[in-house]
């Protein structure tokens, strides 16, 4: 190997200069806790330290004595964020602002003092846990993917280095492409984007087709509203998703690679981008590909907007250059893909995973998860829940411990506690399924999901409570597929908006029994003879609501009534004669004229003029509008 | 707006892009960056020096949403409408700061050409829903108040600008 790409080197030079480092501050740099403000907080880590004059390194490129300050990716725990972890110690520090720095920096490092205000201290049991390890949020997750994402800092190329990160690529030009294939296919790992497909069979379908080119592409069009868990590896660790793509690209026989990224993820871009730079400038990635003969080239590609490139023939369109529309499969990129020739599209996560499977060994892999599905699957875990969050399980595991132990509970509007529990969980979003209290104990993985009409998909999880209005949640998703429906296909285009029609009708009281009928009976045509994935799935949300909450929409159809309050145009608006003081702020705001009555006497509103606009509820300070 | 400079700044993003036709996705994204839309004059320049129809640049230029035809306000205020956050209320958002911006039905852009508001699929700040960008810029765990909040602030900066 050349000098150039000298790993050990690289590894030992970082070792040499940290090694006196006694306590290092990771501040949490992903999306969410730079909306909380995170990256003032690392500014005034610096200011500090550079006005106290402190020993404290916010880069480390010298031999230092002392203390580090640093960035990660996203840690996980969004809900407390900014966040930050103080190691060795690991001790968690929550909702940090740039006024706790210098008293962080006084009592915690330089000092060995707790600051108890920002320890979390969980709700339901009310006591405060300062070690990351043992808070609720983290104590059941088995990081595997995301172990390296929230600590190592994903702009320094040589850290991920010392932790072992190139060793397994370079491992693998020491291996035959059948080789490595087998290592996949035996490992049992499944794309982590959604459909559940094995990798070491993706790629090995992809070997065995003769060409004299072939390409290797990484999706990263993280489409689905509500899942964020691609954007935080490449956010977090963007170095294992090239030594994935590396290893892939070996296994195919590619020396061409393509990222191509979501727009709507600027972070995520500037981050990948930034990683293939120092990849390249460090000789692991280029036409001497980690010094050997071979040649990996990478080019990191911005989405422009649309959903259906997370589909892989449209994605491949995109990166030609076209609309993004799919193809009919076959033939599978396998056989003709990129520019016509053989390419292997792998999720996010799968070829982040790929390193950590080859460093642990398949068998150790296979130990986490089900016999079905081994390994571990993140979760974007989401909505009406106390603690929302990134999080990592094993497969197998059950909604209970993820919605009640890590998410540590349902919660209502305000945030307390619901006393009613859990109505649904949506997962996979647009086109995936919900999940409902029966399914609180049954072990999550591909087939099981499969079975109740939900899916894995790339993994977001909303959590609602009873006050979420599920006919309206499946018009919000069919409300999304109809928009993102690239309009190639009939059944597709015109299913999904009459499908959207009729959720719109029933949620505005317009809909008869009939209609509901057709909608069912439309869903099962989309589904059945769309082109591609989005159409086929599309109407899943509608299948399986209706599946698990039949009576909502009859009661919607029926009875003209949204049993959660939430469809708008269902409400119908009164005034509680006990509660109205006579005040007139709501007939001042009332745009129709509705509301009559004489001061301080109670009013009436007049349901022929009310237009359910809900000002009125807004205005009164009493509560005494009813809906 | 199109003067000769227009053109010359496009043509060498063109040629950065060695006038592959591949190319022509980050292509608008940078003649895009540049101008804050694409200028129908600009894809019928992109499209002669591609050797490509105008109607294929027209065609990609509207398929994907991130390209826009039309000249946004100098703020582009994006609200978040992923399931985590439409769970959260995040419609409400919308109403609020349109209400705020007095925008009409149909109208997106004040009429100052100052804010564009708009609705985006999903930003990926899940954790901290209800959530909206401003040029960018996240801001998460909102309510009505603090969303039309940012947008006074805005306001305010602006007008000390003006005097």
């Amino acid at each position: 190997m050349s000098e150039a790409v000298n790993l050990l080197k690289r590894a030992e030079t970082y070792k040499e200069n940290v090694k006196d480092i006694k306590k290092r501050i990771v501040v949490c740099a992903g999306t969410g806790c730079i909306a909380g403000g995170a990256l003032k907080v690392i500014d005034k880590f610096e200011e500090v330290i550079k006005a106290k004059g402190l020993n404290v390194a916010m880069t480390i490129n010298k031999h230092e004595d002392g203390y580090q300050v640093s960035g990660s990716g996203c840690q996980g725990f969004c809900q407390m964020g900014p966040v930050l972890t103080i190691l060795p110690e690991n001790i968690m520090y929550c909702k940090v602002t740039p006024e706790d720095v210098e008293e962080i920096l006084e009592k915690t490092i330089l000092g060995d003092t707790l600051i108890d205000r920002l320890v979390y201290t969980h709700k339901p049991d009310q006591k405060s846990y300062p070690k990351k390890a043992e808070m609720p949020f983290y104590r059941k997750q088995s990081p595997v993917v995301l172990k390296k994402c929230g600590s190592i800092d994903p702009t320094d190329i040589n850290e991920y280095i010392a932790l072992g990160g190139y060793a397994q690529a370079l491992r693998c030009t020491t291996m035959t492409a059948e080789e490595i294939c087998s290592f996949m296919m035996d490992s049992g790992l499944k794309g982590r984007g959604g459909a559940g497909f094995p990798t070491g069979r993706k790629w090995d379908l992809t070997r065995q087709s003769v060409s004299d080119k072939k390409y290797i592409i990484c999706n990263g069009d993280e489409g689905d509203p509500g899942a964020f868990m691609d954007s935080a590896v490449m956010e977090g660790n963007p170095h294992s998703i090239i030594e994935g793509m590396m290893i892939a690209a070996m296994a195919i026989g590619a020396d061409e690679g393509y990222v191509y990224v979501r727009t709507e993820y600027p972070l995520a871009v500037k981050r990948i981008r930034a990683a293939v730079k120092a990849a390249q400038e460090a000789g692991i990635l280029g036409d001497k590909m980690l010094g050997t003969d071979r040649a990996f080239n990478l080019t990191v590609m911005e989405g422009a907007g649309a959903f259906v490139c997370g589909e892989e023939t449209a994605l491949i369109a995109s990166v030609e250059g076209k609309r993004g529309m799919p193809t009919p499969k076959p033939p599978f990129p396998a056989q003709k893909g990129l520019f016509g020739k053989p390419t292997s599209i792998n999720n996010v996560e799968t070829l982040s995973t790929v390193p950590v499977i080859f460093e642990m060994g398949a068998d150790e892999y296979k130990k986490l998860g089900t016999a079905a599905a081994p390994g571990t699957k993140t979760f974007a875990l989401t909505g009406h829940v106390l603690n929302t969050g990134l999080i990592e399980v094993p497969f197998g595991e059950t909604l209970r411990t993820i919605v009640y132990n890590i998410a540590g509970g349902v919660t209502e509007e305000n945030g307390d506690i619901s006393p009613e529990g859990l109505k649904a969980v949506q997962i996979g979003g647009p086109s995936g399924g919900c999940l409902t209290q029966e399914h609180l104990d049954m072990p999550l993985d591909y087939q099981n999901l499969k079975a109740i009409g939900a899916m894995v998909g790339s993994g977001g999880m909303v959590v609602m409570n009873h006050k979420t209005c599920m006919v309206e949640i499946a018009r919000y998703f069919m409300e999304f597929t109809q928009n993102e429906s690239c309009g190639k296909c009939v059944v597709c285009r015109e299913g999904t908006k009459q499908m959207l029609d009729i959720l719109t009708d029933i949620t505005q009281g317009r809909a008869t029994m009939e209609q509901l009928a057709l909608l069912e009976e439309l869903a099962l045509v989309v589904q059945k003879v769309s082109l591609c994935g989005l159409g086929k799935s599309a109407p899943n949300p509608v299948l399986s609501t209706l599946k698990y909450f039949r009576d909502e929409y009859v009661e919607h159809i029926v009875n003209k009534r949204c049993p959660t309050g939430q469809c708008k145009a269902l409400r119908s608006y009164s005034i509680d004669a006990e509660k109205c003081i006579g005040c007139g702020a709501c007939v001042r705001k009332c745009p129709t004229g509705a509301i009559t009555g004489e001061k301080k006497q109670p009013h009436m509103i007049d349901a022929a003029k009310c237009i359910k606009c809900g000002a009125c509820m807004d205005a009164c300070k009493f509560g005494a509008v009813l809906a | 707006m199109q003067n000769i400079l227009a053109f010359e700044k496009a043509g060498q993003i063109i040629e950065k892009y060695g006038y592959n036709q591949a190319k022509l996705i980050p292509i608008l994204q940078e003649i895009q960056n540049e101008y804050r839309y694409l200028p129908e004059e600009l894809m019928v320049y992109v499209a002669t020096m591609l050797g490509t129809t105008s109607s294929h640049v027209y065609g990609v230029a509207s398929f994907y949403s991130h390209f826009t035809l039309k000249l946004k306000g100098k703020y582009v205020v994006r609200i978040c409408d992923g399931t985590a956050c439409h769970v959260k209320k995040s419609m409400h958002l919308l109403d609020a700061v349109r209400k705020h911006l007095k925008l009409e039905e149909g109208q997106n852009t004040t009429p100052d050409m100052l804010f564009t508001v708009e609705t985006v699929a999903c930003l990926g700040t899940c954790g901290r829903a209800p959530a909206m960008t401003v040029n960018g810029e996240v801001f998460g765990l909102l309510t009505d108040e603090k969303a039309v909040a940012v947008i006074q602030d805005i306001q305010k900066k602006e007008q000390a600008n003006h005097e």
